[in-house]
């Protein structure tokens, strides 16, 4: 029985809420406007929230001085492939974690997320020789591997607590139906885990299109993709906020656009068995 | 017959394949973010035009994400990189590792001998011109005539840290928001170091001595941060230990600072169109103290050829074109004299047009008043005037910057600084094997 929540109640969560959700956006809503700002008018003292001058002249220095389109494609295919790739991988590992554990299951689960603790720059070097020695630097399919194994401990793990929510005795229940494996895997418990599959993808998929330090080490020009992109525009002699804001502004617009149209999915997947 | 058209189609590929490498040679230059490196790839058509053979691929990247890539693809040989800007930290360490090609063999028309004596003694090594200078600078005073007017002061050609001190004191309004001086105090090996470095240098204080023992419990180095504290303290603005460059350029702009001690690039921001003060901006040499030393640096982003790279003779042709005398005439003709490479050729502070620029020559005064291998009042073991070229002075420079920044910030006494500084730094060059 679902409990009465008082109107005062109602008021103050909303309200509590929403100024969370506000102190989340403001930065990026100030990097938006500065993007149509002069870059005297992105540096003033005091800061101004809006400018006297609006431009355009951002973009279309950006757009002029690089090319947008290969680093937007780089991104779409590295963040899509390695998400795609990983969950290949990573629900018939999970199913197995989760309808058949074995003694070292919990161990192997740990340690899986331990590589996660290291830090990045600790593997750079062997992994920059294996690249070059397999001819995979500055290549989308080295990248899409690169952030595939990155990303694979986050997306088993997701996925292994989705499958623990699935009562075990349906996949039984299809077992003794004669399904084969393959087809209880397919047929049972993706339609079943939908949810938590969808909102395991878009957050990897988030994941990969925000990575920055492989992104960036790995490529030169030809795979380099939007963490590139913004990197190119920072400047250590020279204020360019401007600039470098309407450059982030291009690259974060596709993830934000996707993430506004999935949100419901996100969400339902990421509350996925929170309540019982 | 079939023997001969075989031979025939066969020469004929092997002409079509060589005459395809020879067309689309591509070379992929690694570059950071500043205004002369974007306005040079804006003129690439004049290269193109020149050498159709040759198409240059761009990769632009932040400072230190650049040297971090450029130092990896360098260390594993991995030969991305067929031409990479690098600074006069890494020319001579890179050098003297044979990590870098030799530009001894540009072509006549280069004219190595009109670089700037100081720019090109600090990139040769063993007497190969180890990188090409793309711009120079150094460090300078810029400060606010109108401020100074009103103070009933004047500011000399060569200041004294004295005289600086009477200014600072006499410009600063804190009730209307005006400081009499900015400085760096942001912490990094490049951002407040290379300041307090070269202002150690006029006190007489220097990094190590000649046997590489640390000298921070040294009074030079006491008299040098007490007097930079005692400048930010009183006259300075608040929260400064978090300006570098980008925040005091901006404070500057806006008209926050009645002098800004930085690099001599700045010049053409604070005299640009996004000043607010543009018409009030005066230059004189950084200051001394006495000692027959000026606290200003020496820096060059150069153009450089790593060994690992397999196209070095395409390379070589690339940093002729945009190093030599006709590059600083291209950009002359099509944006103006204030917009070409400054700080490298001779030939440049000789033209009649430049000379009118009103930091043209205080930069060539201020570049040669730097001296790397000879930069502080007592002598020194190493080479570099900001910074020390050895491998460890990226990492010590940086943690003693944190010290030094806390001291600013008020967290830390200077002594305090200067004890944890001396500290760190032996115990890092005995674990280097430079002490024992």
């Amino acid at each position: 029985m679902a409990r009465a929540v008082s109107p005062s109640r109602k008021f103050w969560t909303t309200l509590a809420a929403w100024s969370v959700a506000l102190v989340i956006f403001f930065p990026v809503f100030w990097m938006v406007l500065t993007s149509f700002k002069t870059e005297a008018s992105a540096v003033a003292t005091p800061p101004q929230l809006f400018s006297a001058e609006w431009t355009l002249a951002n973009y279309q220095d950006v757009w002029a001085r690089s090319d947008y389109p290969r680093f937007f494609w780089n991104s779409v295919v590295i963040a899509l492939g390695s998400t795609l790739l990983g969950l290949a991988i990573a629900i018939p590992a999970a199913w197995s974690m989760a309808f058949v554990p074995g003694k070292r299951t919990k161990d192997l689960l740990m340690w899986m997320l331990s590589t996660k603790m290291m830090p990045a720059v600790a593997v750079m070097v062997p992994l920059y020789l294996v690249f070059q020695k397999l001819g995979l630097f500055d290549t989308r399919i080295g990248l899409v591997l690169a952030l595939m194994l990155m990303n694979l401990p986050i997306i088993i793990w997701m996925l292994y607590t989705y499958f623990r929510e699935i009562p075990g005795e349906i996949l039984e229940a299809a077992r003794m139906d004669g399904a084969s494996l393959w087809n209880e895997i397919i047929y049972v418990l993706t339609p079943m885990a939908v949810p938590g599959i969808a909102s395991t993808l878009l957050l990897n998929v988030i994941l990969a299109w925000n990575e920055a330090f492989w992104t960036i080490t790995l490529t030169t020009t030809k795979a380099a993709p939007l963490s590139a992109f913004i990197a190119s525009f920072s400047a250590p002699q020279g204020l360019f906020y401007a600039k470098l804001s309407a450059a982030s502004t291009m690259a974060i617009a596709p993830i934000l656009i996707l993430g506004w149209f999935s949100q419901k999915q996100l969400v339902r997947g990421l509350t996925f068995g929170a309540v019982k | 017959m079939k023997i001969t058209l075989r031979a025939l189609f066969g020469a004929t590929a092997a002409l079509a394949l060589t005459g395809a490498a020879m067309a689309d040679t591509t070379i992929t230059v690694a570059t950071v973010n500043n205004g002369d490196m974007i306005r040079m790839q804006g003129l690439m058509d004049d290269f193109y035009a020149k050498h159709p053979d040759i198409k240059v691929e761009w990769v632009t990247l932040e400072e230190n994400v650049l040297r971090q890539n450029v130092t990896t693809d360098i260390a594993t040989n991995g030969g991305q990189f067929d031409v990479m800007t690098i600074g006069t930290y890494e020319v001579p360490i890179w050098g003297k590792q044979g990590w870098l090609v030799s530009l001894n063999d540009l072509p006549a028309e280069y004219d190595a001998d009109d670089l700037l004596p100081a720019i090109r003694g600090g990139l040769t090594v063993d007497g190969n011109l180890m990188a090409s200078p793309f711009y120079g600078e150094s460090s300078m005073v810029m400060y606010r005539k109108d401020l100074m007017e009103k103070a009933g002061l004047t500011m000399p050609d060569a200041p004294t840290w004295a005289e600086i001190e009477t200014a600072a004191a006499a410009m600063t309004d804190k009730s209307a928001g005006i400081y009499g001086i900015c400085l760096r105090g942001k912490a990094g090996w490049g951002e407040n170091i290379a300041f307090l470095s070269a202002m150690a240098n006029s006190y007489g204080a220097r990094w190590f001595d000649e046997a590489w023992v640390p000298q921070f419990d040294q009074p030079e180095w006491k008299a040098t941060l007490d007097s930079y504290l005692h400048l930010m303290n009183n006259y300075g603005p608040p929260g400064a230990s978090n300006n570098g460059f980008n925040e005091n350029l901006t404070l500057f702009q806006q008209g926050k600072c009645g002098m800004w001690i930085d690099a001599t690039v700045a010049a053409s921001f604070v005299t640009g169109a996004d000043s607010t003060v543009a018409a009030d901006v005066g230059f004189a040499l950084a200051p001394d103290n006495g000692l027959g030393k000026r606290g200003n640096w020496l820096w060059a982003w150069t153009l450089a050829i790593p060994s690992s790279s397999q196209k070095q003779d395409a390379a070589k042709t690339f940093i002729n074109w945009a190093t030599n005398k006709d590059y600083l005439a291209l950009v002359a003709s099509r944006e103006g004299w204030a917009n070409v490479p400054p700080g490298t050729r001779t030939s440049l502070y000789e033209n009649a047009e430049y000379a009118k620029l009103p930091f043209a020559k205080m930069t060539l005064d201020s570049i040669n008043a730097a001296d790397p291998t000879n930069p502080s009042v007592k002598p020194v073991p190493y080479v570099g005037v900001q910074f020390v070229a050895i491998p460890e002075f990226q990492g010590l420079g940086t943690s003693v910057g944190e010290l030094f920044s806390a001291a600013l910030a008020g967290t830390r006494t200077a002594d305090q600084a200067l004890s944890a500084a001396q500290s760190l730094v032996t115990d890092e060059m005995e674990a280097s094997g430079y002490i024992q």
